[in-house]
């Protein structure tokens, strides 16, 4: 024993776990050609540490430790068990030949280019990699998101169905599918070049953003695994900011994660019943968050025409700064919903942009709009729609109108929070 | 080098409605996508048109009977069996192939030898 304590060490390996997992799972599989073997010698080198580093020390850097190990323990693999070598091998291109000159790839002078391995030389960072190949728009959506917080979260099978109201077998189904179709279809490991990058790179801010609502606004489920789904969510858009410093779709995923989640505390009122923006007490908003995330913003639409993400956080931005909800920046807000629109022609856009119209124009010609789209069969069941109108027409002062909207919003909707708030509403009209 | 089959499926009521000059095009189309390919770094191995699922004779058991398994709107109407690097490369190619009625499915074909 050198005197290190165990709580210190369970810590350390944690703490390993979260921030190093990706960075030595990613450097793993560019040995093992495979991601299964790899995932199993990262396992191995984070259980070799609770022992190694109560004996030893806890490393100056774990991540170079735990990646030196892994890729150790896979080379050990690889000469003994022949059969893996025989195996289908992942398409591992050498760095340099497929990062279309964008310099995401190797050692960057911004500390995230690469590690320094334990004795030898330096380990390339192949994250992105391990992003891109995760997100492939080959891969359906639903196994995007499972294998993104399989294998750059670290998170296990079971923790995933938790989080997405699935059986675990049902979820560990989908993720060995993902993989097998990884190898079979030969997906390559590697980030896509200049030409395809801007739609592959939407494909992996959407499932980041994807992660990032569900924990938000939980269908249902416990607030443990919501919290947790958030936390991942921030890492894995604060990675893509620092990796790709020059994507400013990433810096506005970044930008409007943390102008949303700065309002998160004030969400819901002390009695656990939600509280629309309107009502929202502006003083207990994040004010460190909306700081970081108006100066993401910044950067984001700064140069060029700005991505969907920006445009969002833009708005997400005025609404921050404003004193209250009458104080708003109602037309700007109102030109960012119509730019939002063109980039990004959505129903749920052009409904959102009916609600900046009812501020700046009244609530008449927010109807008017909110009528057209309630034609479009693209937002059949979507609740948000019957609840707007019904909003409308509470203010235009057609009441029985108003009840009978919230009621259809109401047979929609699953969220506790938002059930109680609606039938607040009903009983509020009907008195 | 991988071998991905890229099938196309379209609507077959569409080309019995089709003219003597939108075959032409139709051949056209096809003919410049066999050089697009060679322009991407790939090669054809083969491909065919099928003709209609009017014509199919299905089998199941020892039992012959006239029609393709399904009757689907869109059936299967001839491939292209191709050489690519991986997947990218395949979906790349792929998009460049004609399908005015329908679309294109891409299956990787199975390398027997590495046992999937």
């Amino acid at each position: 024993m050198t005197g290190v304590d165990e709580a210190d060490v369970r810590r350390a390996v944690a703490d390993a776990h979260r921030r190093e997992w990706a960075f030595v799972l990613a450097a793993t599989v560019r040995v093992t050609g495979d991601l299964d073997v790899a995932e199993e010698c990262v396992q191995d080198a984070y259980v070799t540490a609770l022992d190694s580093w109560l004996h030893r020390g806890i490393p100056e850097r774990p991540g170079a430790w735990l990646t030196t190990t892994a890729r150790n323990r896979a080379l050990d693999l690889l000469r003994r068990d022949r059969t893996l070598r025989t195996k289908l091998p992942l398409l591992v291109e050498p760095t340099g030949t497929d990062n279309g000159g964008l310099g995401y790839d190797g050692m960057g002078d911004d500390g995230v280019g690469g590690v320094l391995g334990e004795g030898n030389g330096v380990i390339p960072d192949d994250r992105l990699r391990l992003v891109f190949t995760c997100c492939h728009p080959a891969l359906a959506r639903e196994a995007q998101v499972a294998l993104t917080l399989r294998l750059l979260c670290g998170l296990s099978t079971g923790e995933i169905a938790g989080a997405f109201l699935v059986t675990e077998s049902t979820m560990a189904a989908r993720v060995t599918r993902a993989k097998k179709k990884i190898t079979a279809a030969r997906i390559a490991y590697r980030v896509p070049g200049a030409a395809e990058l801007p739609d592959r790179l939407d494909a992996v801010l959407t499932v980041v953003h994807l992660l990032y609502t569900t924990g938000h606004t939980a269908p249902a489920g416990g607030t443990l695994v919501r919290h947790d789904l958030i936390e991942r969510a921030f890492d894995l858009a604060r990675m893509l900011r620092a990796l790709m410093p020059d994507e400013r779709e990433a810096a506005g995923l970044l930008a409007l994660m943390l102008l949303t989640d700065a309002r998160r505390g004030t969400r819901t009122g002390p009695d656990g019943r939600l509280a629309l923006l309107a009502e929202q007490d502006r003083t207990g908003w994040d004010r460190a968050a909306i700081v970081e995330g108006s100066d993401l913003v910044l950067v984001s639409l700064r140069g060029g025409r700005p991505g969907r993400f920006a445009l969002q956080a833009a708005i997400a931005a005025l609404h921050a700064q404003a004193p209250s909800y009458q104080e708003t920046d109602w037309p700007q807000i109102l030109g960012l919903y119509g730019e939002l629109l063109r980039v990004w022609p959505s129903p749920v856009v052009a409904l959102n942009r009916a609600v900046a119209l009812c501020m700046v124009s009244g609530p008449a010609a927010a109807l008017a709009e909110v009528e057209v789209l309630g034609a479009d069969p693209r937002l059949a069941g979507y609740r948000y729609l019957p609840a707007t109108r019904a909003d409308l027409l509470r203010q235009l002062g057609r009441d029985a109108e108003a009840v009978a909207a919230y009621r259809v919003a109401l047979d929609l909707c699953d969220n506790e929070t938002e059930r109680e708030f609606l039938s607040a509403r009903i009983a509020e009209l009907s008195s | 080098m991988a071998q991905y089959l890229i099938l196309i499926y379209e609507t077959e009521d569409s080309y019995a409605q089709v003219t003597p000059e939108m075959w032409q095009q139709m051949a056209e189309a096809h003919g410049r996508f066999m050089e697009q390919v060679k322009e991407k770094g790939s090669r054809i191995i083969s491909s065919e048109a099928l003709q209609p699922t009017t014509t199919a004779t299905s089998i199941r058991g020892d039992i012959v009977t006239d029609g393709p398994f399904v009757e689907t709107k869109e059936a299967l109407g001839g491939y292209y069996l191709i050489e690519a690097n991986d997947l990218d490369h395949a979906l790349d190619i792929a998009k460049l192939c004609p399908a005015p009625y329908g679309g294109v499915e891409v299956r990787p074909i199975m390398d027997v030898s590495a046992g999937m």
